[in-house]
């Protein structure tokens, strides 16, 4: 026999707390103040000695100087560009992840990076002057995205592992398309293309796009939280609560493709970000998507900052790509939280 | 007062197969269904479409009244809800937060689940036997407890009309019996029925108070259980020999061996 239900609601509202919800009070306003740290980081650092204690003021006032046009024109404007393109890729990422229902989700799999890698490239080999670069790469990713999704939509049902497959096919498809220019280029051009295979911020002067884009692409993402909270379980059960699941995948697939197409088109492929990012505030405590959502992206674009901080350092006045970095730094803290986890 | 689920010449077919031919089906508050038949039969087909899930068949359905098309996905999981026969475990979210995500239909787009939706989605975890698991992640949990995890969540979402599709999967006895206590307290009130695919035709005649039986051809009957729980109407419907023996406890179903 069932016992009454005489439970009342503070046995569980005013008892302690279990930890994951402990903790991921504190996941928003920690990733902010790394947010913080890293921006301030990125323009105290490089080759010019700046005083930190100057440098606010140089990103404040405007006193003529060369220090003052490096900090307004040179390292702020990088390290926002860095910012931005970082919180698109690990907000696109956490969007992919729960559009495809795959924990190996990430914002390149339906083949944007390659099809404005392939279209950059191409533009690259013609010796097309380097203002079209931007939009090739724009319209190479708006063509692999159109593509994916023509392929995967059989009738009015399309299923996440069709989805995926189609992506990982275009995606080949594209990556056959990038080592055939690269086999066919002349050796001085090499160096260029590589370095925007691996991802490079050294031209992303204008951060003014990706973060308008990354402010709205946050919004509509977070309208939507509660209801990814529930699309993690499944798209059926999604609809048993009364989500309108068809527009629910339509406006996930279109915002996350956009997202990456703008960071793909404003510093390439930079891997890693979008992938893992999203699984480390979940290991961290954040599965809630209203959490997740905004803390993935403040993460993001601060690791992003970080690297390309250390790339355009580490071996100056030599530049490393950051995708390199990114990995470097972001592999072992991955594999270390993964191996804990699974040994607590 | 209409009914608070009722079909009008309903027909379904999935794959060139019929499930249901000009099916006429009246649910009244207070009343526990029972929706039998073969495997394959398309008996989850048939929820999945009184619930919602699915479209594409012919004849109406209508939810308190209202026909299900009309209604917006919201609207109509504030009213219907369904216990899926798969469970899925997600990303590994915690026990909690997974029956809270039951109060989502009747909370606004960027409201957080407030004091009484916890408390409802604690009486829940309570009912449930839950009490001790409510921080562990699903990740974590055993087939039943999962199970029991999916009742909490259809619990909390309260609705009028409750679908459960194989609601003892992965249950044991005592699950079984303490959870479909639960169900029948809980969801077969004076304002609340409940229709339920089993496959225990024991479990269905001591929980439920009436019948729907899918043959497989199309054909069916529905309407109170003693007419319907026949052994030769069974034997019919399951294409299998089946016998009714009568006990002090009830009558118990056997298929033959």
């Amino acid at each position: 026999m069932i016992r009454p239900t005489t439970v009342t609601p503070e046995s569980h509202a005013s008892g302690t707390p279990p930890m994951a919800s402990r903790r991921r009070n504190l996941l928003l306003p920690l990733n902010l103040l790394l947010a913080g740290f890293s921006l301030a980081f990125a323009l105290t650092i490089g080759s010019a000695d700046i005083p930190p204690a100057e440098v606010w003021s140089h990103v404040l006032g405007d006193d003529g100087s060369i220090n003052d046009r490096i900090i307004d024109q040179l390292r702020l404007p990088r390290a926002l560009s860095a910012f931005a393109v970082g919180g698109l890729l690990a907000l696109a990422g956490a969007l992919m992840q729960v559009l495809l229902r795959n924990p190996l989700g990430d914002p390149y799999v339906l083949g944007i990076s390659g099809g404005a890698a392939a279209a950059v490239l191409t533009a690259m080999l013609l010796a097309l002057p380097g203002f079209w670069y931007t939009p090739a790469a724009a319209a190479g990713a708006l063509l692999s995205t159109l593509l994916v999704f023509g392929l995967a939509r059989g009738g009015d049902d399309w299923r996440s592992d069709r989805l995926l497959l189609t992506g990982i096919v275009v995606a080949a498809g594209w990556s056959a398309l990038i080592s055939f220019v690269l086999s066919v280029s002349p050796a001085r051009q090499l160096p260029g293309m590589l370095f925007w295979l691996m991802g490079d911020l050294a031209d992303a002067d204008e951060p003014g796009i990706p973060l308008t884009l990354l402010g709205c692409g946050l919004g509509l993402a977070f309208m939507r939280a509660r209801d990814l909270n529930i699309a993690t379980q499944g798209l059926l059960q999604a609809a048993a609560l009364g989500i309108d699941t068809r527009r629910l995948r339509l406006e996930l697939y279109f915002l996350a493709a956009l997202m990456t197409a703008a960071a793909v088109t404003a510093a390439g492929a930079i891997g890693f970000v979008g992938l893992v990012i999203p699984h480390l505030i979940r290991r961290l405590g954040g599965s809630d998507h209203r959490i997740l959502l905004p803390a993935a992206t403040l993460l993001g674009g601060s690791l992003l900052v970080l690297a390309d901080s250390a790339a355009r350092t580490l071996i100056s006045p030599m530049q490393l790509p950051v995708g390199v970095l990114t990995a470097i730094i972001g592999v072992p803290v991955f594999l270390f939280l993964l191996h804990r986890q699974a040994y607590r | 007062m209409s009914s608070l689920l009722e079909t009008r010449r309903l027909s379904v077919d999935i794959a060139q197969q019929q499930v249901c031919t000009g099916l006429d089906l009246k649910i009244e508050a207070g009343e526990c269904w029972a929706l039998l038949g073969r495997n394959g039969t398309g008996k989850t087909t048939l929820l999945h479409h009184l619930a919602g899930l699915r479209q594409g068949h012919r004849g109406s359905i209508l939810l308190s009244g209202v026909e299900l098309s009309e209604l917006t996905p919201r609207r109509r999981a504030q009213h219907s809800g369904i216990l899926l026969q798969h469970s899925s475990r997600g990303f590994g979210a915690s026990v909690l937060d997974t029956v809270l995500t039951g109060r989502h239909p009747h909370l606004a787009t960027l409201a957080w689940e407030g004091k009484s939706d916890l408390a409802i989605a604690s009486q829940c975890i309570d009912a449930l036997g839950l009490n001790a698991l409510a921080g562990r992640s699903l990740e974590t949990l055993s087939g039943g407890e999962l199970r029991r995890v999916e009742i909490a969540r259809l619990l909390a979402q309260q609705t009028r009309l409750s679908l459960l599709d194989e609601p003892t999967n992965h249950l044991d006895l005592a699950h079984q019996a303490t959870c479909l206590h639960t169900l029948q307290e809980q969801c077969v009130t004076d304002e609340r029925a409940v229709l339920m695919v089993v496959h225990d035709l024991n479990l269905a005649y001591r929980v439920c108070d009436h019948w729907l039986i899918l043959n497989g051809d199309g054909s069916w009957r529905a309407g109170q259980r003693e007419p319907l729980s026949d052994p030769q109407l069974l034997t019919l419907a399951f294409g299998h020999p089946i016998s009714r023996i009568e006990s002090d406890g009830g009558p118990v179903f056997l298929a033959q061996l």
